[in-house]
């Protein structure tokens, strides 16, 4: 398999990290709350059969600061539109988790031929009165790697200081990482995706963590309901809210199974 | 120095075992801890108490902004100010203050200032804080990572509707308004002083110094913890090369004065007990949402506690991690500095001390607090005015206050009849 190559476009004015690894058809992936301060398996294992392709969003480690210059829900559309145009990324399969998904969900909404096949692993965006999701920001700090994983020692992993980082800007980073999904999605989640899911004409695979503590399980029956493409809905056993960290192995194997 | 009244208005009937029964005082305080009809009471008992301050001669009295908040009963200090302006004559009226990115359009907080400054015959001081975490992100639902942007615009905004002459558009990152023009205007001009309530940011002590506004920290730790604050202020100024003009900061310390020291300590112990146990009791999930702090407080605050620093327990802090961590008990809040008592003598003493020490020109005085009884308030109150005040009036003697209310003159403002609406009615 090839190595990891880093690579850096220009959005808004801000640096943004670009992952590229393997070989195969062209998958995007669009990380989910806390996004990606490091490399982690599920990337290896669809890297195994895809060229994996993973931009950085604004706010979201590798997105610099980006965030604070988008203000409207419509800014942050047209950022990752932009995003995975320069990532090579138009017209290509697309994964997304949690916030990712929901941001997958909206660009192959608005631009429906700018993705192929879609996969989206307990996409935020909803909110239902009745059966609220978890507000992942007003939480105890000890709280929130059992709220986004069913094995918090994942999600603690993930978020580690690895040697040899600077260690004021490490915890500022994963801060600012909450902050951006905060200025996207506070205070409720809801970003009135409802209205625009049927303007989604891409076949979709809807994943959710059996143990997803933060979003309801009844969204993935709205999301398959409203969603005018094809959809698969399948239940990841023994996740949680971030499946992709808690079962990368079989998170990985749904979604390639699905894009063939 | 000018010495202030200050009142945060305290549900005073918090069941004795609130703290164990309850996750918190602030955002999801349940409304079955609320009796309207002793609420009823309590307002009219702290109305009562904030008039008697200004009639024993405090220089101010001042009301804050709280929401969802079991130790803060005034949502708006709008609707206090305004009852204080009819029932007072010569105090500075001190709105401490009304969070800017909470109003929409913010002209509103413009067109109320003006008003209270009107009926108040120009009295009103401008107070301008961005709002806690638990007031602005939780109860109000502002977004956490826009708080700071919309604070400034909401800023620029309302100084820009106090003093334009002509009606202008506002076209703003977050407001657009295409027809600005308040009524009422302010009797102050350019406008009321604009002071503003930090948390010990760098950004803010900056802020403060070139827009030329007073900093007030408005600390429930008392002079020992606000001290680092305080000298980080006062660098910041002396590092723009501004003067050390002790009128431009404000400084919050609770006080108990009685005959002696132990006679205050025996007085004061139930009231200072219920407002840092009961009342300081929130819940840490409310206490950082994320974007909140700025980063460079962030990294102020991680490097200090690397260091060890003395202001490592408020730097980068969120009011309600600073909470957690808080003396209870009598021994230790009075230890720590949280409360100052003594005799007027002591009292004097060491508030000349915070005073001097922390360059403060604004003391900012609660002498009520938590369930602290009306009586006791009032004797509290009488004993400061009469005893303790007399001994300060000298302390900073040689600057000029140039952010102190300009009321219009004595002999033009209107007369205000003794309230005798029966006698008014037989006529």
């Amino acid at each position: 398999m090839s190595e990891l190559e880093t690579s850096t476009i220009d959005v808004n004015g801000f640096p943004t990290r670009i992952w590229r690894k393997g070989s195969g058809p062209t998958l995007g992936f669009l990380a989910g709350f806390g996004g990606l301060p490091r490399w982690m398996p599920f990337l290896e294992e669809l890297a195994k059969t895809r060229t994996v392709i993973v931009p950085s969003l604004p706010g979201f480690p590798g997105g610099d600061r980006g965030h604070t210059v988008l203000d409207q829900h419509l800014d942050w559309l047209l950022a990752v539109r932009e995003i995975l145009d320069q990532a090579g990324l138009a017209g290509a399969d697309l994964a997304g988790s949690s916030v990712g998904a929901s941001l997958a969900a909206e660009v192959a909404a608005l631009w429906p031929a700018s993705v192929h096949r879609l996969a989206l692993i307990a996409p935020f965006g909803l909110f239902d009165a009745n059966n609220p999701p978890t507000d992942p920001w007003a939480q105890r700090g000890d709280a929130v790697p059992g709220l986004m994983c069913a094995d918090p020692e994942i999600w603690k992993a993930m978020k580690a200081m690895p040697d040899g980082a600077n260690s004021i800007e490490w915890p500022i980073e994963q801060v600012r990482a909450n902050e951006a999904a905060a200025r996207i999605f506070w205070p409720l989640g809801n970003t009135r995706i409802e209205k625009r899911l049927r303007l989604i004409k891409a076949p979709t695979l809807l994943l959710w963590g059996e143990h997803d503590r933060v979003m309801p399980r009844a969204y993935a029956e709205v999301f398959a309901e409203r969603i005018a493409g094809q959809t698969t809905t399948k239940i990841v056993e023994g996740a949680g809210h971030l499946a992709e960290l808690d079962k990368p192995a079989e998170v990985a194997h749904e979604i390639t199974a699905f894009m063939d | 120095m000018k010495l202030m009244w200050f009142h945060l208005m305290p549900y005073t009937e918090l069941p004795e075992d609130f703290r164990d029964a309850n996750p918190s005082v602030w955002v999801d305080i349940h409304s079955s801890l609320f009796d309207p009809r002793r609420a009823h009471l309590m307002y009219n008992d702290f109305m009562d108490e904030l008039e008697y301050a200004a009639a024993v001669g405090f220089d101010a009295i001042c009301v804050n902004e709280h929401h969802s908040n079991g130790y803060g009963l005034m949502p708006s200090p709008n609707l206090i100010a305004s009852s204080l302006a009819r029932r007072t004559t010569d105090t500075a009226i001190c709105v401490m203050g009304n969070s800017l990115a909470l109003y929409n359009p913010p002209t509103r907080v413009a067109e109320e200032f003006a008003m209270i400054d009107c009926i108040s015959g120009g009295r009103l001081i401008a107070g301008f804080p961005v709002g806690t975490p638990m007031d602005t992100c939780y109860a109000y639902g502002t977004n956490p990572s826009q708080l700071r942007q919309r604070y400034h615009e909401a800023h620029d905004l309302v100084v820009r509707a106090w003093t334009e002459r002509d009606t202008f558009a506002f076209n703003g990152r977050f407001n657009q308004q295409r027809y600005v023009n308040i009524w009422p205007r302010p009797i102050q001009q350019p406008h009321p002083p604009i002071w503003v309530p930090g948390g010990g940011s760098v950004e803010t002590w900056r802020w403060c110094a070139e827009m030329n506004y007073v900093y007030c920290y408005l600390s429930y730790y008392g002079y020992k913890a606000g001290r680092a604050t305080m000298d980080g202020f006062w660098t910041e100024m002396d590092r723009l090369g501004k003067d050390r003009n002790p009128y431009q900061a404000g400084f919050l310390q609770f006080v108990g004065v009685a005959e002696s020291r132990q006679q205050a300590f025996d007085l004061y112990s139930e009231a200072a007990e219920y407002f840092y146990g009961r009342c300081l009791h929130v819940d840490p999930k409310w206490a950082t949402p994320p974007g909140y702090s700025s980063e460079g407080s962030q990294r102020a605050g991680i490097e200090s506690q690397v260091k060890q620093a003395a202001d490592s327990g408020v730097r980068g802090k969120s009011t309600g991690e600073r909470f957690a961590s808080v003396a209870r008990d009598m021994d230790a809040i009075v230890e720590k500095g949280y409360v100052i008592i003594g005799s007027p003598d002591e009292v004097a003493e060491q508030l000349r001390e915070v005073a001097t020490q922390l360059n403060v020109g604004h003391l900012m005085l609660l002498l009520q607090y938590g369930n602290m009884s009306k009586d006791l308030t009032r004797y509290n109150t009488k004993l400061f005015a009469e005893q303790v005040m007399p001994k300060l009036r000298d302390v900073h003697a040689s600057w000029t206050d140039h952010w102190w209310p300009q009321p219009m003159e004595a002999a033009q403002r209107a007369v205000i009849p003794a309230y005798a609406p029966k006698l008014a009615a037989a006529e």
